[in-house]
C-alpha cells in the first residue's frame, strides 16, 4: 500500500476542448436547431395552405365578377308585343330575328346551335325590359345580352378552345409502341408495322378477299401492348387500316394462315404526334358554326365583359350566367337580425346576472356549465334541435329565416354571454364600489355604469359571435334553408329563404361548369362580409379601449 | 297580423310607461321629491305589467292555437273517418284540410274534407280574434292593477328591479332549456327509432344501408341500419385530420412561444387564428376545388388510384381547419408553465431545444392533451367539410384513399329534403345524432376536467 494515492474517478474531469465533448456540444445544438426549424416549417405550412386556399379560391372566383355580354339590336316590332299586355309578347320571335340580323350566315339549319351561344334567359331579358319601359314598343333597342354558360368561360379563357386530342395515357401508348420501332414511315403517312396472324377462320381469300380485317388489326395492335384494357387503343389505327390486311390478301393469297409482317396507317392525331406536334381538337363543347359565329360578333366588337352587378342584385337561377346572391344576401340578412333581436338582449341578461346578481349555488354551476358545454356542441345537433322542436313539435314553417334565426341565436348565445362577461369583469370594482357608496341601487349601479362601460367589449363579442353565425351551414341545410329563391320580392320572416353559405353549398353542387366560378365568387362575397364584420369588431375595440 | 298585435302591445306598454310617469307626478303635485322611487320606475313598474303578461299570453297562445285546432278538426270529423288510419295518414288528412283552407285545391277533395276545411278557417279566425281580445285585456287589466298601486309611497323602484332580475333569471335559464331540449328532442326521436330497429342492431352492425322504400312499389334496398361502418368512418377521417393537425399545430406553438421573436409571434399568431375563422362551407369547397383533384393527378402519377372524394382529401382539409385549436391551445398550455421551471432548465445549462422536450412540454402535456381532446370533438361533429368532400355509402375499410362517410354526412343527407318523422331513415338522424352528441359532449368534460386539474398543480 505504499503506492496509495487518490484515484480521481475518470468521469470527472472533464476536458471541455476534447473532441468528444465538442462532439456533443454540436449534437446538442443541432438538436435544437431542428426543433426551431420544425417550428418554422409548420407555420411556413400553415400559413402556406392558408394562401393556397385564398388563392384558389380567388383565382376562379375573380372571372365571375365580369358577364360576357353582347350588344343586341332587338326590333320591338309592335305586331308581335301588343302595348296593352308587354307581357305576353313573342319575345322568343324577336330574339331570334335580332340574332340572325346580327350573326351573318345564320340558316335555319344552324339557328338552333347558334342561338345557344346566348344565355335560355335571352328572350325573359327582353320582355323583362320592355314590361319595365313600355314606351320602346315598336322601336328598335340595343340590350347587352348575357352569352351562355359555356361562351362565357370561353371568353374569359377559363375552357380552351382547343383541347388535347389524346389522353395522356393514350399519348404513352404510342410512345411504347415507339420504343418497339414498330412506328415506321411509308408512302407519306406513319404507321404501324405489325405481326399480323391471318387466321383462315376469320377471312375468306375472295377475291375479292373479305373477312373480319379490322378485328385482325385490332387484335394484332393489343398483342402489342397486352397491358391495356381499354378500347380507345384502336382509334389509334385509321379508318382505312383494316384495308391493308385486304391488300396483302390480294396481292398473296399465300399469307392466309401464316403470320406477316403488315403496316397500318395511324388515324390523324397520332400521325401529327409522331412528327412531335401535341395534336388539337376543338373543344367538343363548341361546334364549328358557333365558333365562327362568336367570332363574328368579337370583330364587330358587340361582345364586352362589363363589372357583373347582376351577382349582387339578381337572385338565384339555373343558368348559371343569370344567378346571383342578392336572394341569399337577403336571407341570410333577415335570419342575422333574428339572431340579434334575440341573442343580444338575451346574451347580456344572462350575463349580466350570472356575473353579479346571482348566488353561488347549484343551479348557477349548472347554468355555467351548460353555457360552456353549449359552446363546444356540433352545430348539426342544433339543426336537429330546430328540426325537432321549432319544425316539427312548433309547426313553425320550413326554410323559414325566422326559424334560421332562431337556431343561429341558440348557437351565438354562449359566445356573446362568455364576451359580456369578460367585459364586465373587466370593469373595475372602484366604479361600482363609488356608485353604491354614493347611495345608487345594485340594479343602479349595473345599468348606470357598469353596462355602459362595458358596451364597446360586448358589442365586439357580438359582432364576432354575429360574424360566427354568418358563416354557419349546416343547421340550416337541416332546417331547409337552402330553398331555389329565383326572385328577391318575396324573402321575408317566413317565407322560404336561402343563405350566403347554403347558396354556396347549393352551387357547388351543380353540375355546370359556370357555376364553379360562382361559387367562389360567392365565397369572396361570404368572406368579404366576415372580414368587415371582424373590422368593425376590432375598429370598436381599438376606439373604445380604456386603460383603468 | 300577429305583427300588428304585437305592435299593438309595445306601444300600449309605453302608452303605459308614460300613463305611470305622470300619475306618479300628479300624485305629488309636482313635489318630485316626495315620491319614494323617481317617476320614471312607476312608468316602467306600468309597462312592464302591460307588456309582459300579454305578450307571454300571444307566445304561448301561438304554441299552443296549432295542436287544440288540430284536435278539435279531428274530434269534429263524421265519427268512424279516422279508424284504422295510422298517425302518418292522420297527419297526411290534416294537411289537406289545411291546404284545402289555404285555396290551394288539388283533385277533388271529399265532402267531409271540405266541409273541415271550412270549419277549421273559421275556427283559425275565430282563434286570432279571441287570442287578440285576450292579450289586449290582459294588457289593459295590468294597466289598471299597476296604475292603481301609484302613490308617492309605492316602492316602484324595487317592484321594477324585481321584474328585471326575474326576466334577467329567465334568460339564464334559457342555457338550461337548450340543452334540455336538445337531449329531450334527441331522446325522443332516437327512442322512437330504436323501437323499430334494435339497438344492438344498430351498434354492432356492419352494414348501413338507409335507403328504405317511401313510397309503395319504390325499389330500394331493405333498409339496413348497422352504424358501425359510419363511425368507422368518422374516426377515420378525425384520425386523418389529426395526423395532419397535431405535428403543425404543435411544432408552431413551440416555436412561436419560445423561438419567435415578439413581433413575428405578434404577426403569425392572428393569421393562424384566420383559419379558424374561415365557414366550413369554404374549406369543403377547398377540398372539392382544389385538395382532391391535386390528390388524384398525384396519385396517377406515382400509379395509385385515389377516389375523387377519398377520406385522405377530407381529413386533411379538416386538419387544415383544426391546426388553430391545437396551436392556440398548446400556446396556453406551453406559456402557462411557470417561468421558474424554465429558468431553472437553462441554469443548468439545457439548451433551448432541451428545455422545451425536457420540460416544457412534459408539464405542459395534460393542457395539450385537453386542447387534442377538444380538437377531435371539434373533428368529429364537423359537417360541412365531410358533407361536401367525403362519401355518401358507408363502407367498412381503413384505406385511406377510398370514400367513407360520417355520421355528420348521414345526418344531413337523411334530412336534407322534406322529412316525414314517421320514417325510420329521419329518426336514424336522430338516433346519430344522439351518439354525436353525447361522443362530443363526453370528449368535452374530459379535456375541460385534464386542463382544469392541471390549472390547479401550478396555481
Amino acid at each position: 500500500m505504499s503506492d496509495a494515492k487518490v484515484i480521481k474517478p475518470e468521469s470527472l474531469t472533464i476536458d471541455w476542448q476534447s473532441d468528444k465533448t465538442n462532439r456533443r456540444v454540436r449534437r446538442r445544438y443541432a438538436a435544437n436547431r431542428r426543433l426551431q426549424a420544425y417550428g418554422i416549417i409548420a407555420i411556413v405550412l400553415a400559413i402556406g395552405l392558408l394562401g393556397v386556399l385564398v388563392t384558389s379560391i380567388v383565382s376562379t372566383g375573380a372571372p365571375a365578377f365580369v358577364q360576357t355580354k353582347v350588344d343586341l339590336q332587338l326590333d320591338i316590332d309592335s305586331a308581335k308585343v301588343d302595348p296593352q299586355d308587354p307581357a305576353s309578347g313573342n319575345y322568343r320571335t324577336i330574339f331570334r330575328d335580332a340574332v340572325a340580323n346580327t350573326v351573318p350566315g345564320v340558316t335555319s339549319k344552324n339557328q338552333r346551335s347558334i342561338t345557344k351561344i346566348f344565355s335560355s334567359d335571352a328572350p325573359y331579358i327582353v320582355r323583362d325590359y320592355v314590361v319595365s319601359h313600355p314606351d320602346v314598343i315598336g322601336k328598335t333597342v340595343t340590350l347587352a345580352i348575357p352569352v351562355s354558360d359555356p361562351f362565357d368561360q370561353l371568353y374569359k379563357g377559363v375552357i380552351p378552345l382547343k383541347v388535347d386530342a389524346l389522353s395522356w395515357s393514350e399519348a404513352r401508348w404510342f410512345e411504347r409502341l415507339k420504343n418497339r420501332a414498330v412506328v415506321v414511315e411509308q408512302d407519306g403517312r406513319t404507321g404501324l408495322k405489325l405481326d399480323v396472324y391471318i387466321d383462315p377462320a376469320k377471312v375468306e381469300a375472295g377475291p375479292p378477299p373479305s373477312g373480319e380485317f379490322a378485328a385482325l388489326a385490332q387484335d394484332s395492335l393489343q398483342a402489342y401492348l397486352p397491358n391495356v384494357r381499354d378500347s380507345s387503343l384502336f382509334k389509334m389505327l385509321a379508318d382505312d387500316a383494316p384495308e391493308a390486311i385486304a391488300k396483302r390478301i390480294a396481292a398473296d393469297s399465300g399469307v392466309i394462315g401464316k403470320t406477316v409482317q403488315i403496316v397500318f396507317p395511324v388515324s390523324a392525331p397520332y400521325a401529327e404526334l409522331a412528327k412531335g406536334e401535341t395534336p388539337k381538337v376543338l373543344n367538343p363543347r363548341y361546334s364549328p358554326d358557333q365558333i365562327e359565329a362568336f367570332d363574328t360578333l368579337k370583330e364587330r366588337g358587340l361582345v364586352r365583359s362589363p363589372f357583373n352587378w347582376e351577382l349582387f342584385f339578381r337572385a338565384d337561377s339555373r343558368f348559371p350566367e343569370r344567378a346571383g346572391l342578392a336572394g341569399a344576401i337577403a336571407g341570410s340578412f333577415y335570419a342575422l337580425l333574428v339572431c340579434f333581436l334575440l341573442s343580444f338582449p338575451i346574451g347580456i341578461a344572462a350575463a349580466v346576472y350570472l356575473e353579479e346578481f346571482a348566488p353561488k349555488n347549484r343551479i348557477t354551476d349548472l347554468i355555467e356549465v351548460n353555457i360552456n358545454n353549449l359552446a363546444a356542441v356540433p352545430s348539426v345537433v342544433f339543426g336537429l334541435l330546430g328540426l325537432a322542436v321549432f319544425l316539427g313539435y312548433f309547426g313553425l314553417p320550413r326554410s323559414a329565416p325566422l326559424v334560421g334565426g332562431m337556431v343561429l341565436s341558440l348557437m351565438t348565445l354562449p359566445t356573446i354571454i362568455i364576451a359580456t362577461r369578460a367585459a364586465l369583469k373587466a370593469v373595475p370594482p372602484s366604479i361600482r364600489e363609488a356608485a353604491l357608496g354614493v347611495g345608487a341601487s345594485k340594479h343602479q349601479v349595473m345599468m348606470h355604469h357598469v353596462l355602459p362601460l362595458a358596451l364597446p367589449g360586448i358589442l365586439t363579442g357580438t359582432i364576432i359571435g354575429m360574424a360566427q353565425a354568418l358563416g354557419e351551414t349546416a343547421p340550416l341545410l337541416l332546417i331547409g334553408m337552402n330553398a331555389f329563391i329565383p326572385s328577391v320580392e318575396n324573402v321575408g320572416l317566413l317565407e322560404p329563404a336561402t343563405s350566403l353559405p347554403t347558396q354556396i353549398y347549393s352551387w357547388a353542387d351543380s353540375p355546370e361548369r359556370g357555376f364553379v366560378s360562382r361559387t367562389s365568387a360567392a365565397i369572396l362575397v361570404l368572406l368579404g362580409f366576415l372580414v368587415l364584420m371582424n373590422v368593425i369588431a376590432v375598429a370598436l375595440r381599438h376606439m373604445f379601449e380604456r386603460k383603468w | 297580423m300577429i305583427g300588428y298585435l304585437l305592435l299593438l302591445l309595445i306601444a300600449l306598454a309605453v302608452f303605459g310607461y308614460f300613463a305611470g310617469r305622470r300619475r306618479a307626478v300628479s300624485s305629488v303635485g309636482g313635489r318630485q321629491q316626495e315620491l319614494h322611487s323617481r317617476p320614471n320606475y312607476h312608468g316602467a313598474f306600468v309597462a312592464a305589467w302591460i307588456g309582459i303578461p300579454s305578450i307571454l299570453l300571444v307566445l304561448v297562445w301561438l304554441l299552443l292555437q296549432g295542436p287544440v285546432i288540430d284536435h278539435l278538426l279531428l274530434w269534429s270529423l263524421p265519427p268512424g273517418t279516422t279508424d284504422g288510419l295510422s298517425q302518418g295518414q292522420i297527419d297526411l288528412m290534416l294537411s289537406e284540410i289545411r291546404s284545402v283552407a289555404a285555396g290551394n285545391v288539388f283533385g277533388e277533395p271529399s265532402l267531409a274534407v271540405q266541409a273541415a276545411a271550412e270549419r277549421y278557417q273559421h275556427w283559425q279566425v275565430i282563434a286570432r280574434w279571441a287570442m287578440a281580445g285576450a292579450a289586449v285585456s290582459v294588457a289593459l287589466l295590468g294597466l289598471v292593477l299597476a296604475g292603481r298601486r301609484i302613490s308617492p309611497s309605492f316602492r316602484a323602484r324595487h317592484g321594477a328591479e324585481r321584474i328585471l332580475s326575474g326576466l334577467m333569471i329567465a334568460c339564464s335559464l334559457i342555457a338550461i332549456l337548450t340543452t334540455l331540449g336538445i337531449v329531450i328532442s334527441l331522446l325522443i326521436e332516437a327512442l322512437r327509432f330504436f323501437d323499430r330497429v334494435s339497438i344492438f342492431e344498430f351498434l354492432f352492425g356492419l352494414n348501413w344501408e338507409p335507403q328504405i322504400p317511401i313510397r309503395e312499389g319504390q325499389v330500394t334496398a331493405g333498409g339496413a341500419f348497422g352504424a358501425i361502418p359510419v363511425f368507422a368512418g368518422t374516426l377515420l377521417i378525425s384520425a386523418i385530420a389529426m395526423t395532419v393537425a397535431i405535428p403543425i399545430g404543435l411544432f408552431s406553438a413551440i416555436y412561436l412561444t419560445e423561438y419567435a421573436h415578439p413581433k413575428v409571434r405578434a404577426a403569425v399568431k392572428p393569421v393562424l387564428e384566420l383559419l379558424a375563422g374561415v365557414p366550413t362551407v369554404v374549406y369543403g369547397f377547398f377540398a372539392v376545388l382544389t385538395v382532391a383533384p391535386a390528390l388524384r393527378d398525384f396519385g396517377d402519377t406515382i400509379g395509385l388510384s385515389i377516389a375523387p372524394n377519398s377520406a385522405l382529401a377530407a381529413g386533411a382539409v379538416m386538419g387544415i381547419m383544426i391546426i388553430p385549436f391545437i396551436s392556440s391551445l398548446s400556446d396556453d398550455a406551453i406559456t402557462a408553465v411557470p417561468r421558474a421551471m424554465r429558468d431553472g432548465s437553462y441554469a443548468m445549462g439545457a439548451t433551448k431545444g432541451e428545455t422545451i422536450t425536457k420540460v416544457l412540454l412534459p408539464a405542459a402535456l395534460p393542457g395539450i392533451m385537453g386542447g387534442i381532446l377538444l380538437a377531435v370533438s371539434r373533428a368529429i361533429g364537423e359537417t360541412m367539410i365531410v358533407v361536401m368532400a367525403a362519401g355518401i355509402i358507408a363502407s367498412l375499410t381503413a384505406n385511406p384513399l377510398e370514400p367513407v362517410t360520417t355520421v355528420t354526412v348521414q345526418i344531413v343527407t337523411l334530412l336534407i329534403g322534406d322529412v316525414e318523422f314517421d320514417n325510420p331513415k329521419t329518426l336514424a338522424a336522430f338516433a346519430l345524432g344522439l351518439f354525436l352528441f353525447l361522443a362530443t359532449l363526453a370528449l368535452n368534460v374530459l379535456a375541460l376536467h385534464i386542463v382544469r386539474k392541471y390549472r390547479e398543480q401550478y396555481e
